[in-house]
């Protein structure tokens, strides 16, 4: 037993205060849903947290139908200075209840309070503050001559971090002057429907915003639905490439921001300690849960034992549990499937032969859990540094050059993320420019800002999200 | 690693004999601990900084707390370092340590107190021989360190002579700075020798060293001359003790150990005033260095005002409330609450 046993620090669920039910929120006000409810569970206990909707056709005709009302009479006809207003109206409501949404997410979720608390909603919040301030600059953009807005916007979100994912999506659409059709992930749908709370208490038009909950089939009517001007689209290449395959010979527009198997390089002149933080950071932020997770590490065979024995002692004090504990370093995996998926692959590492580790900390008996994982001596062609498993696994491969670093790095299918730690700035830029990733960190890893924008080569998608760059699909220009 | 008796660690080695085994080379030349110190890894200062600040946003409450605040409580070298010192003010300094709180004699006892070489048969005096609690002396000329070997050595055997456990040096930040590190090497050396059984603190003054590289080359470069103890500051010189500076030198202790076998000690130094900071560093203490350095043997508060603070917070968990200056029994009573 360790000397500083931290007592349990929950945070306190008393700031939530949730519905046994949820209807859809339809031109600015919750609505029955013409589909069966699903329940929305907390993945640390297994509790039911709400029953939520599931949207039909219908209900996702209806919302299209709103939004372009919206769009028409009232949004499009804005001063792009007034939409300002309400994008900033919103995220000092984002920010006055920080704290619900914290929690929220935290139960919703699975992930642990000190993310929520200190990454998620507040870079929601800046999100919405930082598109505010483009609304009526548009024009000096360089987005191109005479840029306004498609129209209607069809957004489907991903789980890892729900209400991020949904500020990424919602404020620079809002902010060009479209409206939205925005779909939230089916096992964590509760951020969202507060999310429509808080566009009332903004005043925020009705049907400017529309959410409409549900699972793939709700996904494909909104894909399918032919009064979407754009597509937005966050979440695994499968359906990414579902998407693009359903909108192929339209004239519907769309980004996708898709999987990852981000490549974190560390070489033998790297700052050693903060590596392995980064190390850290990279793959175990968020349970893993992460598309540009730092999921292969490559570390330069030099220093690969010293930096491999260093990583596993810091994973031992990683603590593993409880996500509204504000000690929790690692929460809980998102859901069954999810889970079952890690096991999967994990177990395939395994039988490939890699060398498999991992904390040995206890874990809790209900919910779904994983610890902290190791696979050292991995090779390129084992299932686990080839595909994304978007859980707590990480994967050690070594190298020699910095050529056989980039070879390597690249040698995916994927191209969202990189990183690089190095002493030697000539070696950093060199090594971007040479690797295939829309982001690549150097001595740091999973850092984000609204002001940078974020996408990726290859299968990890199309198109830009945040900074000046995230503005451009949601415009057309020209005469 | 531990040893029973309190005495220095390594007391008989010869530096220099181990500092050329450990690298590997025939005669100790600057060029061959310049190399040596040059080839640790760097610290990248924005990684450093993050760390720091999310170990200090661990909650530390409970029964945990109270473990904290009463460990902390034991690690304080309880100081008084200035011009105006009286043997007055020294006794009634021993008198706090010895009994920190007159209101609750559970409270434990402060390690150490810290004073200048004048004053440590004084405090030797009031502590008396069985208190537990040591008399720290500051020596070679601090805190400057500007004076002659010759000097530096006669100030560190005075105060050893007049009864002190533990002494704590300065290193000569202008030779470290302009890359004479066997000098430092060698007046480290040679002042642990005139310790004899006396703990050898080091203080690197990191506030004057400024990166954290040479936080780091001056925390392996004072362990590898003998020091028991790696400390931050004066007190004198601002910044002082910072959590990202002591968060390096933890992973220098953790990592010579893991090299030599040897247990060095920590101790920050210098505005650690309130219990939440206190904790902050016990925290990083246990997550970077482990348990085996969560005792006043291997970890130090160098500070004068955080000790009331650490009492007023104890009558709280104790009481339910928070009570004031009022019931903090001091000779020189702050009014800050």
């Amino acid at each position: 037993m360790p000397k500083f046993e931290y007592a349990p620090a929950p945070e306190s669920t008393s700031v939530v205060d949730l519905e046994t039910s949820y209807g859809l929120f339809i031109n600015g006000e919750f609505v029955d849903g013409h589909g069966e409810s699903f329940k929305s569970i907390s993945p640390s206990s297994e509790e039911v947290l709400a029953e939520v909707s599931e949207a039909t056709d219908a209900d996702v005709d209806a919302a299209v139908k709103a939004a372009r009302t919206a769009y028409t009479r009232v949004w499009s006809r804005m001063s792009g200075a007034d939409r300002g207003k309400y994008l900033y109206r919103i995220a000092r409501i984002l920010q006055e209840r920080a704290r619900e949404f914290a929690v929220l997410e935290s139960l919703d979720n699975g992930k642990p309070i000190k993310e929520s608390r200190d990454v998620d909603i507040p870079l929601a919040a800046a999100h919405f503050f930082y598109n505010a301030g483009w609304a009526d600059k548009l024009e000096y953009a360089s987005l191109g001559a005479n840029p306004r807005p498609h129209g209607v916007v069809g957004q489907v979100i991903p789980w890892n971090f729900p209400l991020l994912m949904l500020s990424w999506k919602i404020a620079p659409a809002l902010a060009t002057g479209n409206t939205v059709v925005l779909k939230p992930a089916e096992t964590t749908p509760l951020t969202a429907l507060l999310f429509a709370e808080v566009c009332q208490q903004a005043d925020l038009p009705p049907g400017v915003v529309n959410i409409v909950t549900g699972a793939g089939a709700t996904g494909q009517a909104i894909v399918d639905h032919p009064g979407i001007d754009k597509l937005a689209f966050t979440g695994s290449t499968g359906v990414g490439k579902m998407i693009a395959r359903s909108i192929a010979g339209t004239r519907k527009k769309a980004t996708l921001e898709l999987g990852g198997k981000a490549a974190n390089i560390v070489f033998d002149d790297a700052p050693i300690d903060q590596a392995v933080e980064g190390i850290v950071n990279g793959i175990f932020f968020n349970q893993g849960h992460v598309c540009c997770a730092g999921s292969r590490l490559l570390v330069q065979e030099s220093v690969a034992d010293e930096v491999t024995r260093r990583l596993k002692r810091r994973i031992g004090t990683l603590r593993v549990g409880d996500p509204l504990d504000k000690n929790t370093d690692i929460g809980a995996i998102n859901s069954r499937a999810q889970l079952d998926r890690i096991i999967a692959l994990t177990e395939a590492g395994e039988s490939e032969g890699a060398e498999r580790w991992d904390n040995g900390c206890e874990l809790p008996s209900s919910g779904f859990w994983f610890r902290p994982t190791v696979f050292t001596g991995v090779t390129q062609t084992h299932r686990i540094a080839q595909e994304e498993i978007f859980g707590p696994v990480l994967s050690v491969l070594t190298f020699r050059t910095p050529q056989e670093a980039v070879a390597k790095a690249n040698n995916t299918p994927y191209g969202l993320s990189a990183g690089i730690w190095t002493e030697k700035g000539s070696r950093i830029l060199w090594m971007a420019d040479q690797l295939k990733a829309g982001v690549v960190w150097a001595n740091t890893f999973n850092k984000f800002d609204p002001t940078s924008p974020f996408g990726g080569y290859k299968e990890s998608g199309y198109g830009r999200e945040g900074g000046r760059h995230g503005l451009e699909p949601y415009v057309r220009t020209g005469a | 690693m531990s040893t029973p008796t309190d005495t220095a660690v390594g007391a008989s080695v010869d530096a220099t004999a181990r500092a050329r085994d450990l690298l590997g080379v025939s005669r100790l030349t600057n060029q061959a601990l310049t190399t040596w110190l040059h080839g640790l890894p760097g610290v990248d200062q924005v990684g450093c900084e993050a760390r720091a600040a999310s170990l200090g946003t661990r909650s530390i409450k409970t029964t945990s707390k109270q473990w904290a605040i009463d460990t902390a409580i034991s690690m304080i070298d309880l100081t008084t370092l200035e011009g105006a010192d009286t043997p007055g003010r020294v006794r009634g300094l021993a008198a706090k340590a010895l009994v920190p709180d007159p209101s609750d004699l559970s409270t434990p006892r402060p390690a150490a107190v810290c004073v200048y070489g004048d004053m440590v048969t004084t405090a030797k005096q009031a502590l008396g021989p069985d208190s537990g609690v040591k008399v720290a002396a500051v020596a070679t000329a601090f805190p400057s360190g500007r004076a002659s070997m010759a000097v530096k050595l006669a100030d560190t055997r005075d105060a050893v002579k007049a009864g002190a456990d533990e002494i704590d040096m300065v290193i000569d930040r202008g030779a470290f700075l302009a890359g004479d590190y066997l000098t430092v090497f060698n007046q480290i050396a040679e002042v642990k020798k005139a310790c004899g059984d006396a703990r050898l603190k080091v203080i690197m003054e990191t506030g004057e060293l400024v990166t954290y590289d040479n936080v780091r080359r001056a925390s392996w470069l004072s362990m590898l001359a003998g020091g028991d103890f790696i400390k931050t500051s004066t007190g004198k010189v601002q910044p002082a003790a910072t959590l990202p500076v002591t968060l390096i030198m933890l992973e220098a202790v953790r990592d010579w150990r893991d090299l030599t076998g040897d247990q060095v000690g920590v101790k920050p130094a210098g505005g650690i005033k309130t219990s939440k900071d206190a904790i902050k560093f016990l925290v990083t203490v246990s997550e970077v260095a482990g348990d085996d350095w969560l005792d006043n043997r291997w970890f130090r508060f160098g500070a004068s005002s955080l000790l009331n603070d650490l009492l007023l917070q104890r009558q709280r968990l104790t009481t339910g409330a928070y009570s004031g200056a009022s019931y903090i029994a001091d000779d020189s009573p702050s009014t800050a609450y």
